[in-house]
């Protein structure tokens, strides 16, 4: 067993039972807490993926941020009787076979589907091709971030169009967080009585 | 250099998908309603990332698709939860079997 197998073993273990452990726990104290070890087992994969940003952006974004907000909310709100809310039996036996039922059909499909690209083993080293570089270049709109030479199953005709890089998402993206940022900021902030002085 | 197929990272995350799927329907605090769309998007990430390590052509395409996902994530989080303390402020409750004012 190589080191990246028992790395993999190690993070898949951690991602994957912290999950099930999200669903089981009734305490939602708990469950952020279970959350905050499955977010962090993920960047783990996507450091074994040779995705050293991607790694990093879910660190810094999910386990910094978006954690944390999942947190104040769990303490903003976990009086009494809403730490331990109780879901009945009869619901859990249906979830419980309704998501086996769903996780058979997915791993059948994964395990018996013939992927295209298993045949050439992949040569990257995460410790030595760092990705940044190229994500930046690609969400700047620089074209070729992927040559297109090497690209497969795409006609000729779009490439033109791929020229464009992702810089349109990215902006679009952007927008969108503002957006999102200022609704949440209106939504959430604390209500001022009717007839109260300003 | 590895001797893990594509495979185990394809059923790790459908292993995240479907806890976070059971999760969203078994929850009854509207934060761990969240906790399991969050879930879900962690789990699509990782075919993601394992489809762009996998399929060389596609190595920036996949990863930018992760960065864009991770960016979702992160405002629907934002925007979730202040909806649900809005709700919180105006129902002292975060039990979704509460909300049915707006039920038909």
């Amino acid at each position: 067993m190589s080191f990246f197998t028992a790395l993999f073993y190690i993070a898949a273990a951690l991602t994957g039972l912290s999950a099930i452990m999200v669903v089981v726990t009734q305490n939602i104290v708990r469950a952020a807490a279970w959350l905050l070890f499955t977010l962090a087992g993920t960047a783990g994969v996507y450091f074994l993926l040779a995705a050293d940003f991607i790694g990093a952006a879910q660190l810094i974004v999910y386990v910094g941020g978006t954690l944390v907000l999942v947190v104040f909310g769990v303490m903003l709100t976990a009086q009494g009787p809403f730490v331990n809310l109780r879901t009945s039996i009869g619901e859990w036996a249906f979830s419980l076979i309704v998501g086996c039922g769903l996780y058979a059909t997915l791993a059948i499909s994964v395990l018996t589907t013939t992927w295209p690209s298993l045949g050439n083993e992949p040569e990257v080293n995460p410790a030595t091709s760092p990705t940044t570089a190229q994500l930046g270049q690609a969400l700047l709109g620089v074209p070729q971030a992927t040559p297109e030479a090497n690209m497969t199953g795409i006609a000729s005709a779009d490439h033109e169009r791929r020229r464009m890089g992702y810089l349109l998402p990215f902006e679009i993206v952007s927008v969108h967080l503002l957006v999102v940022l200022i609704g949440a900021a209106y939504l959430a902030r604390a209500k001022r009585r009717r007839g109260a002085p300003a | 250099m590895n001797d893990i197929s594509l495979q185990a990272f394809l059923l790790l995350g459908a292993l995240l998908f479907v806890c976070g799927a059971v999760c969203m329907a078994t929850k009854r605090n509207a934060i761990g309603i969240l906790m399991g769309v969050e879930l879900v998007l962690n789990g699509a990430n990782v075919n993601f990332v394992a489809f762009s390590y996998y399929n060389p052509t596609f190595r920036v395409e996949g990863q930018i698709f992760a960065l864009f996902v991770i960016v979702m994530a992160a405002a629907e989080a934002a925007i979730g939860l202040a909806i649900v303390l809005n709700f919180y402020n105006n129902h002292t409750s975060v039990d979704v079997d509460t909300a049915e004012e707006l039920k038909g």
